[in-house]
């Protein structure tokens, strides 16, 4: 057992695991944190991928040790970590509810969170570009197809915030925008 | 209209494929809550709120979005107020099992009635409290309506009144028509709770005080604890308790999923590997062949007499293998057993059974079981059986404490019941013009049901009448099954016997028009252009309807334009759980492999509920039968399942997604299944489709072997 400080979606956390621990657990477990979801535990799937310092890893397979002193984001620190307020969606989760992604939506916080990274880094991505970013992610839904649209949806509006303010779903007016 | 009891309103309701229904149910009556709640699907309270319960479970297919959608229909309410709320395992709904693609077809009754029921009752109370004739008020966005007076009351407002009215039977129902909610592609209600991580899943559900367990299982198949050293385990840190958990299996309980994993990795357990021992499953599926002594066979399909005609005869044999469903959110249930009760959430499909396995197993009656149906990261089948239940329900009783039970992918891959491999013996008959006069085709597989000890009348599996048509009218035609015996355990895997069933019969036509030297679409067109009634057990198959979606999706694939150089095509169609399918694959060959390009699919499954989830529903089916067909394959050598995770068990990634278009057939007829159909055609049209770009015709499953 060891006491490891990260620092996850912009809050001090010390936790107190074996060091080998993987991420995924202590987020999940110690941290209750469950946005982020056990796929597979060898990093083939993408559904544990969240953020350190920005980029995009798979938390089933990094031991926590790793990441000590390290900033973290999950899917439920995104839309803060882009700045926005409580509330508000990410441009990625704004575009995931206008194409209709999720199915069983298991899988699908992973994927935005490789999406994100990839946008951080190409904010205007190719199909090509977009395949390569997202080919380590599966969903056994197969919502593929949506998913590329939704990046692209997501690319395209990056300049032009206010038009997704009004692709929420209702209950939430105003609150699905961008900015 | 005459006041009709809850018991018979429901037991009316749920007619398709309900077993007993007990009314305990009473709604909330009087002015006392002033809840309207004139059926189990439904409440209304006075501040407005609009409670539609969706007794089916949401594995991704959408059934919170369009059951509800279709009492909102029939209600007149206003969508954007309605609020779902999850039926668990209840005596209220008739059978809640999720499964065989009927989630529509058999609520589509019970809650256009429930919501039409309820609309006529508001009607009523605004009619009374204004003293005005029932014809003169209309229901619309969850408002009766006076039009003479101008005057409006709200559902909320009409609560209390309507709760004390009798409740009418023969309610009249919408015309397809004047639909304004069903068929409109209204997004779906969970969409923001899951792109936020905030829906959760049962593997996400936590009880205070809960702890962690995995379990070691035999690898071979049918084998038992022998013994078991847990000095090493209770080393680790967290682990507080290891033990048997029925013959064949021993849980290490953790504070921590991890502690739990640690636990169970260093645990030496010695098995009794039992009878399996050098069981071989490609020994065991080129055994099929041997016909035994005492075949038991059942015609499930016959016209004519195929043994009366003669002429240019073919053949063709077919291989299936064994499959596994591999849903993104590995088994996992949470349990607390108290003594005298049991509380569960369960990811699960079947939530009556799962509460009757965990009372079985665990010395409860039924009803000290109480299950709650968590969402599920995908079920596809796998969540029909309730191995994941039973276990937690065990341990949460070995330990005194509430549990969550955690598969790992590789238990998930070698302890699931797998898709029964298959073999198909085809053989057809010609006619001078090269058309088959008569076909015959015997199906040979292990039966699942019988497996698992359930009725197999006549030796008939009971999944195969909603998963094996004929498809066409030929004038001779058998179909028959012959029943294997396996120590594999088996399951219901999407799209079940209809995966086999098309692969054989769609590759096989292809055959016989290569044969014939005409073309696929042409060909199946010729033996679909009768207008026939296909009956087939209590399902009567209309080939034009079979002609309508193989026409539709050659049209929008270009069937009859040129292709790229380099680019084939191939089509196949089937009709399962009631639906019709076409499917045309444009596919370039690289490197001696397929690369799938582009899938025209058109379905006619009657009246569509939500155009967005029907298009999610086959896109997503195609995806799915496309993993099948290039690489699904479980084997198992020495009674182990081989296969772990998905590396050697590899789904479909985004490179290899072709784009799909769907497109569905307008119809008004009642609405039949759509989480199965899509899959069945896509193994055989892409088959064809390779045969078209390289002469060499595939037999066998998978096509990357």
């Amino acid at each position: 057992m060891a006491d490891i400080t990260l620092r996850v979606n912009g809050s001090e956390k010390k936790v107190s695991v074996s060091p080998e621990t993987p991420l995924l657990w202590v987020l999940r477990d110690a941290l209750e944190l469950t946005g982020t979801k056990f796929g597979c535990g060898a990093g083939l799937c993408g559904a544990c991928t969240v953020h350190v310092e920005g980029n995009p890893i798979r938390s089933c397979s990094t031991p926590v040790s790793q990441v000590a002193g390290k900033s973290v984001t999950t899917i439920e620190g995104l839309a803060a970590s882009n700045g926005l307020a409580a509330g508000q969606l990410h441009i990625l989760q704004a575009a995931w509810i206008a194409e209709e992604v999720p199915q069983c939506g298991y899988c699908q916080t992973g994927q935005i969170m490789s999406a994100a990274a990839l946008l951080a880094k190409t904010p205007n991505p190719t199909d090509e570009q977009i395949t390569k970013a997202m080919n380590g992610n599966l969903c056994r839904c197969g919502t593929y197809e949506r998913i590329r649209k939704a990046i692209h949806r997501a690319a395209g509006t990056v300049e032009r915030p206010r038009e997704i303010a009004t692709i929420d779903q209702g209950k939430k007016r105003g609150n699905g925008g961008a900015q | 209209m005459s006041p009709l009891s809850r018991r018979e309103f429901v037991a009316a309701g749920v007619a398709a494929g309900a077993g007993l229904v007990i009314g305990f149910y009473l709604p909330h009556r009087g002015s006392a809550n002033e809840v309207f709640s004139p059926n189990a699907y439904l409440r209304i309270t006075p501040d407005n709120k609009v409670t539609i319960v969706v007794a089916r479970s949401e594995m991704g297919q959408g059934v919170r979005t369009a059951l509800p959608m279709i009492l909102a229909e029939e209600l007149e309410a206003d969508w954007k107020q309605i609020e779902i709320e999850q039926a668990g395992a209840s005596t209220l709904f008739g059978d809640q099992t999720t499964g065989g693609s009927a989630s529509i077809r058999s609520t589509w009754d019970p809650m256009r009635k429930a919501g039409a029921t309820a609309r006529e009752m508001l009607i009523s109370a605004a009619a009374l409290i204004w003293n005005v004739p029932r014809s003169s008020c209309t229901a619309e966005s969850s408002h009766i309506k006076h039009a003479a007076s101008n005057r409006s009351l709200s559902y909320g407002a009409l609560a209390g009144k309507a709760s004390t009215l009798p409740i009418p039977t023969d309610v009249p129902l919408k015309q397809s028509k004047d639909y304004k909610i069903v068929g409109q592609r209204l997004p779906r209600v969970d969409s923001l709770a899951k792109v936020k991580g905030e829906a959760v899943f049962g593997i996400d559900y936590r009880v205070p005080g809960m702890k962690f367990a995995v379990l070691s299982r035999s690898p071979v198949i049918g084998g038992k604890v022998s013994s078991f050293d847990d000095r090493d385990s209770k080393k680790i840190s967290g682990v507080s308790y290891v033990g048997k958990v029925g013959d064949s299996a021993v849980a290490v309980v953790a504070d921590s999923v991890w502690g739990a994993m640690e636990g169970r990795r260093v645990l030496n357990v010695a098995w009794d590997e039992g009878p399996n021992k050098d069981f071989n499953s490609t020994a065991a599926i080129a055994a099929m062949r041997l016909v035994s002594a005492t075949p038991k066979v059942a015609s499930l399909y016959s016209a004519g007499d195929v043994a009366r005609i003669t002429g240019r005869r073919i053949s063709a044999e077919y291989l299936l293998p064994f499959m596994t469903h591999a849903p993104m959110e590995p088994g996992n249930c949470t349990a607390h057993y108290q003594g005298t009760k049991c509380e569960l959430w369960a990811p699960t499909q079947v939530p009556q059974d799962c509460r009757d396995s965990v009372a079985t197993a665990s010395d409860l009656d039924p009803d000290q079981v109480k299950v709650n149906v968590t969402l599920m990261g995908g079920g596809f089948g796998r969540r029909l059986e309730h191995d994941y239940a039973v276990e937690a329900a065990l341990v949460s009783k070995a330990i005194n404490a509430p549990v969550k039970v955690i598969w790992t992918r590789e238990d998930d891959m070698r302890f699931s019941t797998y898709r029964p491999a298959s073999l198909h013996q085809l053989s057809a008959t010609l006619d001078g013009l090269g058309f088959p006069a008569a076909l015959m085709h015997n199906l040979v597989a292990p039966s699942i049901s019988g497996q698992k000890g359930q009725p197999t009348p006549g030796n008939v599996d009971p999944d195969l009448p909603d998963e094996a048509g004929p498809v066409y009218g030929i004038p001779n035609y058998l179909l028959q099954y012959t029943v294997t015996e396996t120590p594999v355990p088996l399951g219901w895997m999407r799209s079940v016997y209809a995966l086999q069933a098309a692969f054989a019969l769609e590759s096989f036509i292809d055959e016989l028009a290569v044969a014939a030297g005409k073309d696929p679409v042409q060909y199946r067109l010729h033996l679909l252009e009768k207008d026939q009634d296909l009956q087939y057990f209590t399902t009567t198959w209309k080939t034009a309807r079979m002609r309508g979606v193989l026409k539709l999706a050659a049209e929008k694939a270009g069937w009859d334009k040129p292709l790229p150089a380099g680019h084939f095509r191939g089509v196949a169609c089937f009709g399962c759980f009631a639906s019709y399918m076409a499917e045309v694959v444009e596919i370039t060959m690289e490197n001696d492999q397929p690369r799938v390009h582009r899938v025209v699919a058109a379905v006619d499954c009657g009246q569509v509920i939500n155009p967005s989830i029907l298009e999610q529903q086959i896109q997503g089916g195609i995806v799915y039968g496309l993993a099948n067909a290039l690489r699904a394959k479980i084997t198992i050598e020495k009674g182990r399942v081989v296969q772990g995770n998905f590396d050697d068990y590899a789904p479909l990634r985004m490179e290899e997604t072709p784009a799909v278009e769907v497109y569905a057939v307008p119809s008004a007829e009642v609405p039949t299944g759509i989480g199965e159909p899509s899959v069945p055609p896509i193994a055989p049209a892409l088959c064809n489709a390779i045969y078209a770009a390289t002469k060499k015709r595939i037999r066998a499953l998978p096509i990357l072997s």
